[in-house]
């Protein structure tokens, strides 16, 4: 019992990452609204955001910049600084997730002004109601 | 100059993009020339490239001279340098095929349109030339997003389908993404080269298997194979006939690029199929999607829901034939991709003709087309016959390569769906041809009018039959210049 809880602890936040990943992708394939699977695909790239963030933290840590910058015989010691690599990479990946969710709320625009609604199914029943006339009229 | 040529094939697009963003605000007239220049230049590049690494061997790019672990680096060698070609000969053909239809429904947003078009090359070329694993998430998604956009600018079905494929893709996206942190954990770096020096030490790793398990299924929703292909029909079907001759040529071809590389340089085959031990899977996996995919593809009554599942069946011949492990399988593979995309480009041209004129793709409207069109009718048969893999064509080549490959290795399962496939791709091009010729309309009463698309349309789709026969007749030369340096030597 120990071990399991030593393994969950000490790797919390390996796990609410995964439940963040999880609720998102609940919210893509179970939601019928278009809008909450778009909040569902956007908490789905925070959560892995948030997995590069808590990679490249340390225990004591502080910012990665030098103070002593003058002082040659200091040794910098790694341990020190967080590593600031995974946090320059979600710099580009925040900006992504923000061009994805712009293009996707824009197409949710366009889906409304067409269908009237925004909710999936109804959506796929009008299109099935089209194709259908389609095929009628297609036979006539 | 010379030695920036790896980068200019990236920068070029991107700069133009920009140019024709503000050019469509100025003079809408102007964007589809500088796209076309744009293009030109670009392909220039990449043919001098090409003679480069054919003469001198692999190329590396260091990205404001940062050396590789540090700085990202564009490497171009035997596997990649071919492709960015292909890749820029199937931008040029479109852009000039799209001219008149994008006159004609786009009218308003031809800058945006040809913005997003050149956004989408440079996405492209960028995966291609790095070598640094981050780098190419951030031009993966910059060719997923305008993707979307580009999908979304067609019928009034196509902003739902693009949402679907938005999700989708951003699902496989971010998966990759997981997956180079996992790789980024255990190894310190996100340099190609650098970390294919690491892994070898590390093969015990559970890190490092859930780090290619997260890549693969990225990138598998990404290619569209087999069960996550749900969004790929109805994206590169309700699409505007200039996009989807675009995306549906390049976007899985490049996936499966990707995955390639992924497992040739990153993981390595030693760790991929010896140690992993998942490549009789992939290929029965492989099977079933050629099999599925041409099921699906006899029971459309649209031209381009027809072609969508032809890709499905294809991207199902690459993976297969890459996953067989054999080196005839791995050269049959990639000589697919590059025959693959023009192919598909080839249909697809031909079926934006038949869309222009006949402003729809229904089987039903394609009574008599050899008589009304018969330029983008005969680019579509020969399209059909090296779909289906007949001699002169491209088509035969690699599936000889794949079939021979897959005899070698055992999987006759796999060998029988590549038969079983071609038969079926016989069926589905041998119904379109017949209703063209024969059409049981009276002939005297409705007389059937020359109505062909127009000459800027033609051309290209006459340039990419030609290409299809010289890709064809060349394979061989493509064969031992650069294939046959692509691949290991450890793999026999």
């Amino acid at each position: 019992m120990d071990n399991y809880l030593f393994f969950i602890v000490s790797k919390f936040n390996y796990w609410g990452v995964m439940i963040l990943i999880m609720i998102g992708i609940y919210a893509i394939i179970s939601k019928q609204n278009l809008i909450k699977k778009i909040i569902g695909m956007n908490i789905f790239q925070t959560a892995i955001i948030l997995f590069y963030i808590s990679i490249g933290s340390k225990k004591n840590a502080s910012i990665p910049i030098l103070h002593h910058l003058n002082e040659h015989t200091q040794k910098i010691n790694p341990d020190d600084f967080v590593n600031p690599l995974p946090h320059v990479l979600m710099l580009t990946a925040i900006v992504v997730s923000v061009a994805t969710l712009g293009v996707a709320l824009s197409l949710a625009i366009k889906i409304y002004q067409q269908f009237g609604t925004l909710e999936e199914n109804i959506i796929n029943n009008k299109i099935a109601a089209d194709n259908n006339r389609q095929s009628v009229i297609d036979r006539l | 100059m010379s030695e920036h040529y790896p980068v200019l094939i990236v920068i070029i697009p991107f700069i133009f993009a920009l140019i024709v963003a503000f050019a469509g605000f100025i003079k809408p007239r102007l964007c589809c020339f500088l796209t076309i220049s744009a293009l030109i230049l670009s392909l220039y590049s990449s043919i001098i490239l090409l003679f480069q690494v054919f003469k001198t061997g692999c190329i590396e790019y260091r990205l404001s001279g940062w050396s590789p672990p540090w700085g990202i680096c564009y490497n171009i060698d035997y596997l990649n340098s071919i492709i960015i070609v292909v890749v820029m000969i199937v931008g040029l053909m479109c852009a000039i095929s799209s001219q008149k239809a994008v006159n004609r429904d786009l009218d308003q947003k031809k800058g945006a349109f040809y913005a997003l078009f050149l956004l989408f090359i440079t996405g492209l070329t960028g995966i291609l030339a790095t070598g640094d694993l981050f780098n190419l998430y951030v031009l993966l998604e910059i060719t997923s997003i305008s993707g979307y956009a580009l999908i979304g600018t067609g019928n009034n079905k196509a902003a739902f389908a693009s949402l679907k494929y938005l999700f989708m893709g951003t699902i496989g996206a971010s998966f990759y993404l997981l997956g180079i942190g996992y790789l980024y954990i255990s190894t310190g770096s996100l340099n190609m080269a650098d970390i294919a020096a690491i892994i070898p030490e590390l093969q015990q790793s559970k890190t490092i298997m859930f780090a290619f398990i997260f890549c693969m299924t990225g990138l598998f929703i990404k290619m569209g194979m087999f069960p996550m292909h749900g969004w790929l029909p109805n994206a590169y079907s309700d699409s505007h006939s200039a996009t989807s001759t675009l995306v549906a040529s390049l976007t899985t071809k490049v996936m499966l690029y990707v995955m390639i590389r992924l497992i040739l340089n990153v993981f390595l085959p030693d760790y991929s199929f010896s140690k992993l031990n998942i490549d009789n899977i992939m290929v029965w996996f492989a099977t079933v999607v050629i099999i599925c995919g041409s099921f699906l593809a006899l029971s459309q009554k649209n031209l381009k829901y027809m072609l969508s599942y032809i890709i499905i069946t294809e991207v199902g011949y690459i993976a297969g034939g890459f996953w067989l492990g054999n080196r005839l399988g791995m050269t049959g593979a990639i000589l697919h991709i590059l025959n693959d995309a023009l192919m598909t480009m080839c249909l697809f041209l031909s079926s934006a003709n038949f869309i222009y004129v006949l402003k729809n793709d229904s089987f039903k409207n394609f009574k008599d087309i050899f008589l009304k069109m018969p330029f983008s009718a005969a680019g579509f048969v020969i399209g059909g016959a090296s779909i289906i893999g007949v001699p002169p064509t491209c088509g035969f080549f690699s599936k000889w390569y794949l079939l021979s490959a897959a005899q070698e290795a055992g999987h006759y399962e796999f060998f029988s769906a590549l038969i079983f496939s071609s038969l079926i791709c016989c069926i589905l091009f041998f119904r379109i041809i017949e209703q063209g010729f024969f059409s049981e309309d009276d002939h005297e009463n409705n007389v059937t009018k020359f109505n062909e698309a127009p000459v800027s349309m033609i051309i290209p789709l006459g340039i990419t039959v030609l290409l299809l026969i010289a890709a064809g007749i060349y394979s061989g030369d493509i064969i031992t210049n650069f294939i046959d340096h692509a691949i290991p030597d450890i793999i026999t």
